[in-house]
């Protein structure tokens, strides 16, 4: 058994200590909202916050967050949080939105600690999450959007 | 097609559906077939030609359900549908829902094909959209009819606004839902009594309607199929061949089966699959199998061996696709000839979401959950492999996590490998079938590997009057069981090149080889438009011309592509000189391209380092797409469409080494990542034309619009896709 706070709810899992956090959210505690693409860091559609900083699921074991909080888009309640989501809606950066919970959670990651972040902020920050809608532009808007509204 | 009719259709009604109102549009296969009585019921099974076409519910909680026959895989059809349906009902934006319909060709199907149902070739609006006007537009009526039954004014003097119906006179006020009861009593209106509005009075079309799939996909609620849970389902990984044409000749399960969680492994026709509790326990068991292939018809060339094939081919006449004037006549009198060959690899969808599937088998049914894009033609292929009947093959639609195509494949490849997987274990779990990315990479369905070979004639005045285009590429067609001389997808955007050119030769060869090939956003275009649009490049430089100078002389009698060129020069000010920056060589180009419809032209600027490495800094993209229904979901659609084909253009490619397929993920496969995201700038053309594409159009012309930047920027022609950056050095 490992035992996990994952959005704020303490949980017991009994699964192999080399699973992914991904596939333990995804099939043993039916948060879906976290993706799998590619399995191996390379999309960042499986970003997460462990202790806060944004990581790739699909390739962290859960026997790393043994007693440490993990943070899914389904418990994302924060005011940085919510700012992102509404600045999304507002610019409707979704196309297919299977890849927008990882952008969003490392938007909220990038903006918790970068209050104002330049263009090249972004890029740099979201380079690791793949769109193949190519919602990019979108993105970037919305992260200035977000910021501008926690200003 | 530029306009939609529902010609055969004769009776309309609204049917009682649990607490709430269907309105059913009957669409009768046979002019000949008997009329059902107006009973509020859905007519039996003796008059199957009357089966409801239901896209309406209205319940008495006011919510305006729309049930969207399309697939929502990103490109904004659910709220595409909803639209149209909202504008005639003149319904409020905040009281519409959607939902996904159940597999009916009967009742679903894509006007534009026939009895089937399906998605695809940007055709979903272009097919709904008198038909779900239409929909909105009878529920309207009969809900002006109820209202003026209860309230004993005349339905002139009744209006309605905003989901609310009211008459000023008596004051009378109602929601749609409190009316809903009333409305499904009300005689059905005849087709000529139902008038659709004029545009100048739309309040959706043309305006803000919010997407309608938004809040769902930033909370991670959205339903994908790989997030279906059933009870007791098992999760599936499948080991597949490692090449094409190969077989499993033996396989021993014995370490498989040791893994904590596997559950069973079963044979499959092209592989072994193995399931477990969960996915992770799916997959070691499938790394675990040990599995002998039997190889010995599998494909087994490489991509320079297929390459120097076609190159051969490309030597000798194929079948003909075009002919006007005489083109070899004419190249012969030309004053000044140019020739060039063009290669594009094969390339893989890679949409977001692998491939995955759900199924569950009891007796003669089988239920599937996907994000399906295929709904009769995946019905009749389960049904044939299982020996059931198509209709209970039913299937539950959910959201696709992109699909560019690939979920709608002709022999419903992955589908049909859930349903026997399910068969192989007798049904007695459901199943969820997942791809990894490597397993999704490398099952082949790519956009097929061609080479063009292009001449050009020009007479002693600098006029362009001799065209040569051949093409040598697998058939997609092919495997939906055509068996013509020339697959159209092959040579579309080149077979009917829009260029006033007085001789014109266009011929094809269509090698067979076992590499399975599909239908790639944007299809026949996406390697079509490359070809022609960078040679119309060089064809202009080689008589001096200005490159939007000598389209606009060549289209004068195409007066969309004409008004999407002189729109696009305009926005772009293609007139003035590019900026200079310090320490990189500018340049900017243009490309223009019709597809599904629709005309997009689009004016790229890119900035080169000495290195050759080089970032596309701005596009400028013009799109007559017919009547603007959502100018939002266009523009994003244009900028997707130039983001895909940016990723293609840059760095796409599957190659082969020995018959193996040498990409596997996106470490070796990249697609665009922010950085490399050009700022985007969509116009959209005016138009009152009944609305064409917007998912696929995007794509074709930013390549070859690119290519033509890089050359005005560094003199070097790039003819091979993905671009080589050294040879711009």
């Amino acid at each position: 058994m490992i035992a996990l706070t994952v959005n704020g709810k303490k949980v017991q899992v009994d699964v192999a200590p080399d699973t992914p956090i991904l596939w333990v959210l995804r099939d043993h505690l039916g948060l879906t909202g976290t993706k799998y693409s590619c399995g191996i860091a390379q999309c960042g559609s499986c970003t997460v916050h462990l202790d806060g900083e944004p990581i790739r699921a699909c390739v962290t074991p859960i026997s790393v967050a043994q007693g440490k909080k993990i943070s899914t888009i389904e418990g994302l309640n924060t005011k940085v949080g919510r700012a992102v989501q509404s600045a999304w809606e507002k610019l409707e950066v979704v196309q297919c939105g299977y890849c927008q919970s990882g952008q969003i959670m490392s938007a909220v990651a990038l903006l918790a600690k970068n209050k104002k972040p330049s263009d090249a902020d972004i890029d740099s920050a979201m380079h690791g999450n793949l769109c193949r809608c190519a919602t990019y532009q979108r993105i970037r808007a919305a992260i200035h959007e977000a910021a501008k509204h926690l200003a | 097609m530029s306009e939609i009719k529902i010609v055969n259709e004769s009776r309309r009604r609204f049917l009682q559906a649990g607490a709430g109102l269907t309105l059913a549009i009957y669409l009768p296969t046979s002019h000949a077939a008997p009329v059902a009585a107006a009973t509020g019921k859905i007519a039996p099974a003796a008059a199957a030609s009357f089966e409801p076409n239901a896209f309406v519910r209205i319940g008495e909680d006011n919510t305006v359900t729309v049930i969207a026959k399309h697939l929502e895989m990103g490109q904004g059809t659910y709220t595409g549908l909803a639209t149209l349906v909202a504008e005639e009902l003149d319904a409020a934006w905040s009281q519409i829902k959607v939902e996904g319909a159940p597999a009916d060709a009967k009742r679903y199907n894509n006007l534009l094909w026939g009895q089937t149902q399906g998605t695809g070739g940007s055709t979903a609006m272009a097919n709904s959209y008198e038909q779900m006007r239409r929909a909105g537009a009878t529920a309207r009526y009969m809900l002006i009819a109820a209202a003026a039954e209860a309230w004993s004014v005349p339905a002139k003097e009744i209006t309605i606004k905003n989901g609310s119906v009211s008459h000023a006179a008596s004051k009378h006020q109602a929601s749609f839902g409190e009316l809903a009861a009333k409305a499904a009593a009300q005689p059905v209106p005849e087709p000529e009594d139902i008038k659709l509005k004029d545009a100048k009075d739309f309040v959706y079309i043309g305006k803000q309607a919010p997407r309608q799939d938004s809040k769902p996909k930033i909370n991670g609620s959205a339903q994908y199929t790989s997030d279906v849970t059933l009870p007791g389902m098992l999760i599936a990984v499948v080991a597949r061949a490692p090449r094409f044409g190969a077989s499993v000749k033996s396989f021993d399960a014995s370490k498989a089966k040791a893994i904590p969680g596997v559950v069973d492994v079963v044979a499959i026709p092209h592989g072994v699959a193995v399931l477990a509790k969960d996915f992770w326990a799916a997959k070691k068991g499938r790394d675990a199998l040990m599995i002998t292939w039997d190889e010995s018809k599998a494909f087994n060339l490489s991509s320079s061996e297929l390459l120097d094939r076609y190159k051969n081919l490309a030597r000798s006449p194929g079948t003909l696709a075009h002919q006007s004037g005489d083109a070899e006549k004419a190249m012969g009198r030309a004053t000044k000839r140019l020739e060039a060959a063009f290669e594009l690899p094969y390339l893989a969808h890679a949409a977001m979401e692998p491939l995955n599937c759900v199924v569950k088998l009891s007796g003669k049914q089988c239920e599937i959950w996907n994000g399906e894009q295929s709904q009769t033609n995946d019905q009749n292929n389960v049904a044939k492999f299982l020996g059931i009947q198509p209709e209970d093959v039913k299937i539950n639609m959910l959201y696709a996590g992109g699909s560019f195509g690939r979920r709608s494949n002709p022999g419903s490849d992955y589908v049909l490998e859930a349903v026997q997987i399910a068969k192989a274990i007798n049904g007695r779990a459901p199943v969820k079938m997942l791809w990894t990315r490597e397993d999704d990479m490398r099952a082949g369905q790519y956009r097929p590997l061609f080479y063009h070979t292009l001449r050009a004639g020009l007479d002693a005045q600098g006029n362009l009057v001799a065209w040569q285009h051949r093409l040598v590429g697998q058939s997609i067609l092919a495997a939906t069981g055509f068996k013509g001389a020339i697959d159209f997808t092959s040579v579309e955007g080149a077979a009917n090149l829009p260029y006033a050119i007085p001789n014109m030769l266009v011929d094809l060869h269509t090698p067979k080889y076992p590499v399975p090939v599909q239908w790639w956003r944007s299809v026949g275009s996406s390697h079509t438009a490359f070809s022609t649009e960078v040679f119309f490049d060089e064809v202009a430089h080689a008589a001096g011309k200005d490159a939007v100078a000598l389209r606009r002389a060549l289209l004068q009698k195409q007066p969309r592509h004409l008004a999407v060129l002189e729109l696009a020069a305009q926005k772009s000010d293609w007139a003035k000189p590019l900026a200079a920056k310090p320490g990189v060589r500018r340049g900017r180009g243009i490309a223009l391209h019709k597809s599904f419809n629709s005309v997009v032209a689009q004016v790229a600027e890119v900035s080169v380092k000495p290195d050759g490495s080089f970032k596309v800094d701005r596009v400028v993209c013009v799109v007559d797409c017919g009547v603007a229904i959502n100018p939002s979901i266009i523009k994003a659609q244009m900028e997707g469409g130039i983001g895909f084909g940016l990723s293609a253009a840059l760095s796409g490619a599957i190659t082969f080494k020995e018959g193996y397929v040498e990409q596997s993920n996106f470490s070796d496969y990249p697609v665009l990542r922010m950085s490399e995201m050009p700022h985007v700038e969509v116009h959209i053309a005016p138009s009152t034309a009944n609305p064409s594409g917007v998912g696929e159009p995007g794509v074709p012309p930013i390549a070859p619009a690119v290519a033509n930047a890089l050359f005005a920027a560094t003199g070097k022609r790039l003819r091979q896709l993905p671009f080589q950056t050294k040879d711009l050095v």
